[in-house]
């Protein structure tokens, strides 16, 4: 139970830089989890926060002290890792308990502590085998249970349910979510799954090629996106991003496909002609028989809902989710909600809110 | 997938495989033969007459008080030729397996000695260690330490372990690095994150998982050490002074082909043969075991 600050965190190996200075505050008990395509540097901040990596520049604060100089084994941190890494010699409670008897803890208060965490976590029967005789799950069980034995200050998950299967995936995702509240560790979460990033955290941090480009809810990062990495990247179809220009003294956008929409929120900024970019999600497009032509490409099935993927003349393809099955597969008529719009600026990505600057006279 | 080819008939294969099994024969089967036979034999003082005798010669060795010193001395001589090798090539491959400067060359520095014939490395250690020629007997005879050993029976001991074990470092030295790159990464950096450091860490978490290399290689310098390292000894004290490093592999040249008892040296090299054959059945169960894992 700890605060963590991190302060300009950054990190190149060698000449290239990875992490290009990341600020973050979280108070004790938090849930934070990262998300960001492969390659941004996940891993690498988790590993910079562990003490497993060395940072080039910037400081790590944990519970007030500076502890980036310290040895990842004087930091009191817990980390599961992706592939578990437990102790292939060792059995199930001594890969539980070896952290705990290396800090010199009473025999009896070891036992303890190694039975109700195998108990929670369904380990009880299985304490006196090797890892290799363990299922996937299972092994990641133990990873988890070496974690909260320690009872650290800080709990770093790395991509923990990535090679799991669908259905123990949903079990364990619930599973460390009890835990963690229970334990009111605070934590950091990598991921990479749409899911778990929405599920998962109290807040959401996106990382872009080393960069933190939006740290929030995972409410507000689904409904305000700071740019259009963020819109692209959260929400599962992805969000159609659209190009368009500003028109009607800023009162609504003209897209390049057709259709001028009107901003439901009010006005942006700036001259008729600015370059936007618009951006809709999947499920605020509708059939209206009033709406633009949009020809159909490819069209997916999945039980209760529908995602058609259009293409329009000009190239630009266009996703749909439809709350319906059996639609035609040649073309469809689409209507555009307004009050779901997501308005940027071309040239920076970053988001254009409504109303809240004045219309300029001109 | 597999891959082999068929050869038609019987004649094409048996020609294929018959260089093979000529060498096996004329090099391995044929001397291995005539050592058995001979073992049990024993020729008269002039060698004009050879005669059967049994299992006499082996009688005659196993109550001979000097080849049961010559036992314990190969087993003292084996021992310290592996703890020594072993021990030093785990230091150099730890400190190798490390992220350091320059750590390619470092490595093939260390893979040379093996490269070395043993009498090249025998006048080398001759031009190091002899009492009056060599730079560190010279070094030491100046600074008071009595040292010749072609008198010292102990120092000539320790001189032929260090220069076998020297020689058997590069490989002990391979071995232990690609064994400690094959410990997982991610599990180091669990014990790390768990709070283990240094030796503690290397000790509970490193070689554990070292083991099934450190046996094999238990038995592979044992077995350099009781039988290649004949080359070494011979070069440096030819297994004087006295006895003092007369090995079992030296006392078989010495009684052969200095004193000429053919039986009795037969007689050892099958004892010999029979351990060689023990030791590698040991190894190939080794192999074996990692490989299933
Ligand atoms: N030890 C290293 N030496 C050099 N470059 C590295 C090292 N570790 C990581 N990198 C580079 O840093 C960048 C970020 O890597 P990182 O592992 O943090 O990505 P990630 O976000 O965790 O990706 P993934 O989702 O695939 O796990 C990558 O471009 C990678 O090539
Ligand atoms: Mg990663």
């Amino acid at each position: 139970m700890a605060t963590l600050v991190l302060d300009g965190l950054r990190k190149s190996f060698g000449k290239i830089p990875v992490l290009h200075g990341v600020d973050l505050s979280m108070p004790s008990g938090e849930m934070l989890v990262i998300v960001g395509a492969s390659g941004c540097g996940k891993s690498t901040l988790l590993r910079l926060v562990a003490g497993l990596e060395e940072p080039t520049l910037g400081k790590i604060i944990l519970d007030g002290v500076d502890v980036a100089a310290r040895d990842p084994a004087d930091r009191d941190i817990a980390m599961v890792f992706q592939n578990y890494a437990l102790y292939p010699h060792m059995s199930v409670f001594d890969n539980m308990a070896y952290g705990l008897r290396i800090r010199d803890m009473p025999k009896a208060e070891i036992e303890r502590r190694v039975t109700e965490a195998a108990g929670t976590l369904e380990l009880s029967a299985l304490l006196q085998r090797k890892p290799r005789q363990l299922s996937g799950g299972q092994r990641q069980r133990v990873a988890m249970g070496r974690a909260i034995v320690r009872e650290p200050k800080l709990f770093l998950f790395d991509e923990p349910l990535s090679n799991l299967d669908a259905t123990l995936r949903v079990t364990m995702r619930a599973e460390i979510r009890r835990l963690q509240r229970r334990m009111g560790v605070t934590s950091l979460f990598v991921t990479h799954d749409q899911v778990e990033a929405m599920t998962l955290g109290d807040r959401l941090l996106v990382l872009h090629k080393g960069q933190a480009v939006q740290l929030a809810t995972p409410m507000e990062v689904f409904n305000r996106p700071a740019n259009t990495y963020v819109a692209g990247f959260i929400g599962a179809p992805a969000m159609n991003l659209l190009p368009a220009k500003l028109a009607q003294n800023g009162r609504a956008a003209q897209l390049e496909i057709g259709p001028t929409i009107a901003f439901a929120d009010g006005p942006r900024a700036g001259a008729d002609g600015r370059e936007l970019i618009v951006g809709i999600r999947p499920e605020h497009l509708h059939l209206d028989p009033a709406g633009f032509v949009l020809p159909v490409d490819l069209v997916e099935p999945l039980g209760s809902e529908t995602v058609v993927i259009g293409k329009l003349e000009n190239g630009q393809m266009l996703t749909i989710k439809l709350p319906c099955a059996g639609v035609s597969d040649t073309s469809l008529r689409v209507g555009i909600s307004e009050q779901h719009l997501h308005v940027f600026d071309a040239q920076t990505g970053l988001r254009l809110e409504g109303g809240l600057s004045a219309v300029p006279s001109s | 997938m597999e891959r082999r080819t068929i050869f038609p008939g019987t004649a094409f294969p048996i020609f294929l495989v018959l260089p093979q099994l000529l060498l096996t024969v004329v090099f391995f089967l044929w001397p291995a033969g005539q050592a058995i036979w001979s073992s049990m034999t024993r020729a008269d003082p002039f060698g004009i007459r050879t005669q059967f005798v049994g299992w006499e010669n082996f009688q005659d060795l196993f109550t001979d008080p000097l080849y049961m010193d010559s036992i314990g001395r190969t087993v003292v001589f084996c021992t310290s030729v592996a703890t020594l090798s072993m021990g030093v090539a785990l230091l150099l491959a730890v400190c190798a397996d490390r992220e350091i400067r320059g750590r390619g060359w470092y490595r093939i520095m260390l893979i040379w000695p093996y490269a070395v014939a043993p009498a090249v490395a025998a006048v080398l250690w001759i031009l190091l260690l002899h009492p009056q020629i060599g730079l560190v007997g010279r070094a030491l005879n100046r600074h008071g330490v009595a040292w010749d050993y072609k008198l010292n029976s102990t120092q000539a001991m320790a001189v032929v372990i260090g220069a076998s074990a020297w020689k058997q470092v590069s490989y002990n030295f391979i071995f232990f690095l690609a064994g400690l790159q094959s410990v997982p990464k991610a599990v180091i950096e669990a014990a790390r994150m768990d709070g283990a450091k240094g030796w503690f860490r290397f000790r509970t978490v490193v070689l554990p998982l070292l083991m099934p290399t450190v046996f094999f290689l238990i038995v592979v310098n044992f077995v350099y050490a009781a039988f290649d390292t004949f080359g070494t000894i011979q070069a440096l004290t030819q297994g004087g002074p006295g006895k003092s490093t007369e090995t079992l592999v030296v006392k078989v040249f010495r009684d052969g082909l200095i004193n000429l008892d053919v039986g009795g040296s037969s007689a050892q090299s099958v004892v010999l043969m029979f351990g060689v054959i023990m030791l590698t059945a040991l190894q190939f169960r080794f192999l074996g075991k990692k490989s299933d894992e």
